[in-house]
């Protein structure tokens, strides 16, 4: 993405009618690339990711925003779908992505504008599975005599209930933790979501609410629409779930992006903002703290409890340790990878954390695995599959060493880490943005 | 009476701050709050504005009681305020801390913003012509997209009294103005607050510890020793009362 920047000699190529051009013809080939290779392997591993790539390159490319977008849904909408209906796992991939992006998005109003660091963030996304998961099964008739699961159908009333519920239980959770700031409210964060965790393991007695560490199973799925039967008459049930589980998460994330950026741009935003930068001067000026930092709170977890919603259905099935720390911190992490207070950052935070997650580091270590077999001399106690952490973790302090700002900072978060240092030349590696 | 303190203590375990000390403000008049270090005059500045809950007293503003309210509460019924050591959003650019300022007299609410109805559209409109106003008033609105931090220090006191003047408050209270000025910085400064008097209406409450500031510009000076009020009046009888004299010369002072 520095390549496209100003003040690199490559900027050239980002400019008028070469930039419409350069950009469509990379989308054209890697799309055309991915469509003719769509067996699981490292080469589809690789055109994937340079795949992905485009989106970074639609966002930073000067063309018309028009442009832009119809490209943007062109690939979303048309060549993931088309390419994942011939792969399971790619769009597998792409779901798992979606959902981490979502609640990258949250938290990312709670950590990156309110400044309210949050390590507790995944019990909202818990509640949302729990949601869906109880009442579309016959484990609301456990503690609801007589109750028949919910049909199917109500999962879209559900997706929007996940909202609102995921908004009330980050209120409740942010009430407690009002008066800390810093170190302390993580902490008390971090306790308060792994309360969530733990009543899911142990609200299996005296009244079975949640069936303890067994978890819920054969959770709903939401009805296949006829039309995509009509509309896509050669694939399977299964590819269609997931299609549609894929097109439901596209609009969770459309949805966040779209609550995220208009308040970022509004009094509220402002105010978070303030709330961030000295909590005594925003309130002397008549922010409502209260107010408003139960308001990022709610916001943020209320993307998370539609995300649960929709994570429950698409696993069909749910238990406790899905939802432990682990997960608020690769989630947090995404973050701050993408670059605190972004929502681009986010948003590639989110993405790229997951496909590190689940597919490069993985197949890193599948390959090296395989070099092994063939001879190649790697030490016994390298076992790859197990270093995957390991490497997750260096990136992670490589990243932070060199861009502490994240990949695509907030522009004023990138002034804020570099102030001090000494003013680099133009076309430096850090004033591209 | 504008503002009416009465009898306001603040203690801190066995510390008293702030004891016992009166104050009225006429509308539209210019107060002086003077002492030496430590003396409590920011921390009565911190009760005024809600930051701390006075021990024990009362304090009216307008006619009404305010005693116990939150800062922000405050805030909106007119009383604005800067701080001592200048405490401005530094990663916010300089028209967005202005606009912060306005937060209470904005009506966007979260569905308002969410679909950026055209009342909300107009108001933010109006806000931002507000803003570039007050950012002329204090003569900054060429540096209206800069980060605050990256102003110069006159100019951060500046923005300061813009974001504080964004609040539409009747009173105004300046913690130090003239800190760390230079002569001329300090006669624009003067200037500046005269003009929220003659111009705007605002009356203004200052702590200062230039005595040449708060002899030009004071028409009332209050004095705190000890937290406790010494005395009160006009700078000219508080510039030869013994008791001001020996509180920031020492005793002997009078004498010599």
């Amino acid at each position: 993405m520095r390549a496209l920047s100003a003040s690199s000699p490559l900027s050239a190529l980002n400019r008028g009618p070469l930039a419409y051009v350069l950009l469509t013809a990379y989308l054209l080939l890697t799309s055309a690339l991915l469509l003719t290779n769509t067996r699981t392997s490292l080469g589809t591993d690789i055109l994937f990711i340079l795949f992905l790539l485009g989106f970074l390159l639609i966002y930073r490319a000067r063309v018309a925003g028009l442009y832009k977008l119809a490209l943007g849904a062109i690939m979303l909408l048309a060549i993931v779908p088309y390419f994942g209906a011939q792969n399971a796992y790619y769009i597998e991939l792409a779901i798992q992505a979606g959902i981490f992006v979502a609640l990258a998005l949250g938290l990312n109003v709670v950590v990156g504008f309110a400044g309210l660091l949050d390590l507790g963030y995944v019990a909202f996304f818990a509640v949302g599975a729990y949601l869906w998961g109880i009442f579309s099964t016959d484990q609301a008739a456990q503690f609801l005599p007589g109750f028949t699961p919910l049909a199917a159908e109500s999962f879209y009333l559900f997706l929007a209930l996940g909202l609102f519920i995921g908004a009330f239980f980050g209120a409740l959770l942010g009430l407690p933790v009002l008066r800390l700031r810093g170190d302390y409210l993580a902490i008390v964060t971090l306790g308060l979501g792994e309360v969530i965790r733990v009543l899911a393991v142990n609200l299996d007695r005296p009244v079975n609410i949640t069936n303890g560490s067994q978890g819920i199973k054969s959770i709903a799925r939401p009805p296949l629409p006829d039309v995509m039967r009509t509309l896509l008459p050669g694939l399977s049930d299964p590819q269609l779930y997931q299609l549609l589980i894929y097109l439901m998460a596209l609009l969770v994330v459309g949805l966040s992006v779209f609550v995220v950026y208009r308040l970022k741009n509004s009094r509220i935003g402002r105010a978070w903002e303030a709330i961030r930068e000295d909590e005594t001067a925003a309130i002397a000026m008549g922010v409502p703290l209260v107010r408003m930092k139960l308001l990022a709170f709610a916001v943020g977890a209320s993307f998370a409890g539609a995300m649960g919603v929709l994570f429950a259905a698409k696993q069909q099935f749910i238990n406790p340790p899905t939802f432990d720390l682990l997960r608020s911190i690769g989630i947090l992490s995404m973050v701050i990878l993408g670059g605190m207070g972004s929502i681009p950052g986010a948003i590639l935070g989110g993405m790229l954390v997951t496909l590190l997650d689940l597919q490069i580091l993985p197949r890193i270590a599948t390959e090296l695995g395989a070099l092994k077999r063939q001879g190649v001399v790697i030490p016994d106690w390298f076992d790859p599959a197990q270093y995957q952490r390991a490497l997750f973790g260096l990136l992670l302090i490589i990243m932070m060493i060199f861009r502490p700002e994240g990949i695509l900072p907030d522009q004023r978060r990138s002034e804020e880490m570099h102030a001090g240092a000494p003013a680099r030349p133009s076309g430096g590696p850090d004033q591209s943005n | 009476m504008l503002l009416d303190a009465q009898h306001v203590t603040k203690t801190f375990g066995g510390l008293v701050a702030v004891n016992d000390v009166s104050l009225t403000v006429e509308p539209g008049s210019i107060v002086s709050v003077i002492g030496p270090n430590g003396a409590g005059k920011t921390t009565f500045f911190n009760v005024l504005t809600g930051i701390y809950k006075p021990t024990s007293g009362r304090i009216l503003f307008d006619g009404a009681e305010i005693t116990g309210l939150r800062p922000d509460q405050i805030t909106q019924r007119g009383i604005a305020r800067t701080f001592q050591n200048i405490r401005l959003f530094n990663n916010m650019t300089v028209l967005e801390n202005v606009l912060v300022g306005m937060h209470g007299r904005l009506r966007a609410g979260l569905w308002g913003s969410l679909f950026l109805t055209p009342a909300v559209r107009a108001e933010e409109q109006s806000a931002r012509k507000r803003a570039f106003e007050l950012l002329a008033f204090v003569g900054l609105e060429r540096k209206h997209s800069e980060l605050a931090k990256n102003l110069p220090y006159g100019d951060q006191r500046r923005l300061e009294i813009a974001r504080a003047m964004a609040t539409q408050p009747k009173l105004i209270l300046l913690d130090e103005p003239t800190a760390g000025m230079n002569p001329q910085e300090t006669g624009e400064a003067i200037h500046l607050i005269r003009r929220l008097r003659d111009e705007l209406g605002i009356t203004v409450i200052l702590i200062e510890h230039d005595m040449r500031v708060v002899m030009t510009i004071s028409e009332r000076v209050t004095v705190l020793d000890y937290g406790a009020k010494i005395a009160e009046g006009k700078p000219e009888e508080i510039r030869n009362n013994p008791q001001v004299i020996e509180a920031y010369l020492g005793r002997g002072a009078v004498v010599a």
